[in-house]
């Protein structure tokens, strides 16, 4: 008898590149296949040609979107990876990680939304990172005409800063306030042709509650000086901080929240699922880590739109403060509805 | 020993097919099993000859005509493949998958890769349509040469030969796999949202089967078009169809509950019997009238799902696959 393992024991790792039109996906996803590394990867491509590499599976696909039927009116998949996934578990074995390429024009949150609703793609794969490719030259403007660029940036859990040897030192710093005014939490990464090395875009396990905020040191450390005493917009502040200049996008923004104590579950869980049912299609992403009373275990939450994932953690350690964060990307977030929100649950 | 006959698990000649299994078939009386590696195996008792039916592929799909197999690939080709072991390649889309395929007793056929849908009439005869988005089922109606394919917001009914535009049957949503009535009365798609949809033909009446826990892929009509059995729940969900509306406004009956969920069924080709096979590689024999159940496969060490499941047209075999590679015959004892 053939000794298969049980396909429940590993989900295979699905990298998403989004980035607008020009940007340099490409010159990454063919950096990815042809460094040596080893690994076998599944490609799922919007169109073909412009890669050819032996060894690796190349799929196209259709990104077609469509509307779950659950009541949720920003619930929307992407029928096709739902399929192809179907498809490539046929080949399990074969390869080592799945990476989805999306068109310059495409919203992520379909493509990060399939790996949350569908229960057989959840059980097959699991979503690593949102990868998104800007150009450091262009990017400013694209913020500016085209929304889809802006959503690949706020979506983002990885985002690198290419054609960086086209701008001036000021123009880099310029741009990188830009896309820090949108999403303070990616890692970012400055490139000439895509050049990172690949565990900087591949095994990020940015989707991992266990991970959440782990992988990102520099967490709210922006935000730090008025956390306590100022709930309100700060849209005419042009100050600096760590030497970036810090901008406020008009429509896409983010909310962090740090708090030096605990909160109530009682209050909180309910309050997270109305805010996220009633501004779901608003709120893009949001993370957090939080202390419950009387509960020695972390409390850790991530969402996309109306979606929330959470779960009790590893304990606080004893040399931890326990305190909580948390962070929403979005457009025209309700900044005081959430933050007095939060106000409403702490013990 | 003078234990009741309450299993029949000692009458399971087992394949050892070793690959996920797509699909199995007996042709004639052959058994044929489809491989995720793309193989195709032709079982002979004693004689098991492996077909690189697909080289270097998978095989997504496959149905049967009774004497041949049709496999698609991800390799773009479809494949017929008869029990004396033949091959011929019927076609090759290339750089797309076959990501759906249906056959009927004439040797007729129809697959889509991406949005292009083909029919190949019993005389080679290839048409092709664009629909609207990737049709992910294909079912042959049973009158005339017209082909139901299933895809977002509803499913289009085409006839190749005919010029007209395919009649829609509009319901919002991504349709899976789709059925049709032996009668020719009832369309029934399965969904995104765990339940199935139907419309009568003559009338486009709607009709909502939900409840499931999971995605309905498999189901099979009884032999007398009056049941349709389902998987998709920890038991067979069995809709009445012979009413004049079907199964609307009843209620369905419930075989074979277990804690585990059913993967497959499939209806004895002459006879109210249901065989169910669940995701833990369990198979029980169900009897309708009765309710009564014979345990036909049970798996200790290995807990992968049966994933094919059929009879051969006598009723005395049934075939089945799981997809930790583990198939075999089981003999009824008639």
């Amino acid at each position: 008898m053939t000794a298969l393992p049980p396909l429940s024991e590993t989900k295979i790792p699905v990298t998403v590149l989004t980035g607008y039109l020009g940007a340099g996906k490409t010159t990454l996803l063919n950096r990815i296949l042809t460094e040596p590394h080893g690994k076998k990867f599944a490609v799922i491509v919007n169109e073909f040609g412009e890669i050819g590499i032996d060894n690796d599976l190349v799929v196209g696909a259709d990104e077609e979107v469509f509307e779950m039927n659950n009541g949720c009116i920003c619930c929307t998949v992407r029928g096709d990876l739902i399929r192809i996934i179907e498809g490539l578990m046929k080949r399990k074995g074969k390869f080592d990680a799945i990476i989805v390429e999306t068109t310059g024009l495409a919203d992520p949150a379909p493509v990060a939304q399939t790996f949350f609703v569908d229960a057989d793609v959840g059980n097959a794969a699991r979503l690593d990172a949102v990868v998104t490719v800007a150009d450091a030259k262009w990017l400013a403007a694209r913020l500016k005409d085209a929304p889809e660029a802006k959503n690949q940036i706020a979506f983002a859990d990885v985002i690198l800063l290419n054609k960086t040897d086209l701008v001036s030192p000021a123009e880099l710093r310029e741009v990188e306030a830009r896309i820090r005014a949108i999403n303070p939490y990616a890692k970012l990464h400055k490139t000439v042709n895509c050049a990172v090395p690949l565990d900087a875009v591949l095994g990020k396990n940015a989707f991992d509650l266990e991970r959440i905020l782990e992988i990102e040191p520099d967490f709210l450390n922006a935000e730090d000086h008025d956390h306590d005493h100022h709930h309100g917009h700060d849209h005419d502040h042009d100050h600096h901080h760590h030497g970036l200049k810090h901008y406020h996008d008009e429509d896409m923004q983010s909310v962090a929240i740090k708090y030096d104590g605990e909160v109530n579950p009682e209050k909180f869980m309910p309050w997270i699922n109305d805010l996220t049912q009633a501004e779901g299609p608003s709120i893009l992403r949001c993370k957090g880590i939080l202390a419950f009373k009387d509960e020695p275990k972390r409390f850790v939450f991530q969402g996309v739109h109306m979606i929330l994932d959470g779960d009790l953690q590893r304990e606080w350690r004893a040399d931890e403060k326990r305190d909580c964060k948390l962070v929403f990307i979005g457009r025209d977030l309700k900044e005081d509805l959430i933050r007095d929100g939060f106000q409403k649950c702490v013990a | 020993m003078t234990t009741p006959a309450t299993s029949l698990t000692e009458r399971v000649s087992p394949i050892d097919a070793g690959a996920h299994v797509v699909a199995a078939h007996f042709l004639g009386r052959t058994p044929v099993l489809a491989l995720a590696d793309g193989t195709v195996i032709i079982s002979e008792p004693g004689n098991e000859t492996r077909i690189p039916a697909h080289e270097e592929a998978a095989i997504l799909c496959a149905a049967s005509s009774g004497s041949t197999l049709f496999t698609g690939g991800d390799d773009g080709r479809v494949v017929a493949i008869t029990a004396t072991g033949a091959i011929t390649q019927l076609a090759h889309e290339k750089g797309r998958w076959i990501d759906a395929i249906t056959a009927r007793a004439d040797g007729a056929i129809a697959w889509a890769a991406g949005k292009n849908l083909s029919a190949r009439d019993a005389k080679g005869e290839v048409k092709t349509w664009i629909a609207p988005t990737t049709p992910r089922g294909l079912s042959f109606m049973p009158k005339g040469y017209r082909i139901a394919a299933s895809h977002y917001n509803g499913v289009s009914l085409w006839f190749p030969n005919a010029a007209a535009a395919p009649e829609l049957l509009d319901w919002k949503g991504s349709h899976l796999d789709v059925t049709t009535s032996p009668d020719g009365r009832f369309v029934v798609s399965s969904m995104q949202e765990n339940s199935l949809h139907g419309w009568r033909v003559a009338d486009k009446a709607d009709m909502r089967m939900t409840g499931y826990p999971a995605k309905i892929r498999s189901w099979s009509w009884s032999h007398d078009g009056n049941w349709l059995a389902t998987s998709g729940a920890e038991a067979s969900v069995i809709w009445p169809f012979q009413a004049k509306g079907g199964p609307m406004g009843q209620s369905p009956r419930e075989c074979g509950v277990r804690e585990f969920k059913v993967s497959q069924v499939a209806f004895h080709p002459k006879a109210l019997i249901l065989a169910i096979g669940y995701e833990d590689g369990w198979i029980i024999l169900v009897r309708l009238t009765d309710g009564s159940e014979i345990l036909a496969r049970s798996t200790q060490n290995s807990k992968e799902a049966v994933t094919a499941l059929n009879w051969d047209a006598s009723g005395r075999q049934l075939l089945f696959g799981t997809q930790d590679g583990h198939a075999g015959v089981l003999s009824l004892p008639i």
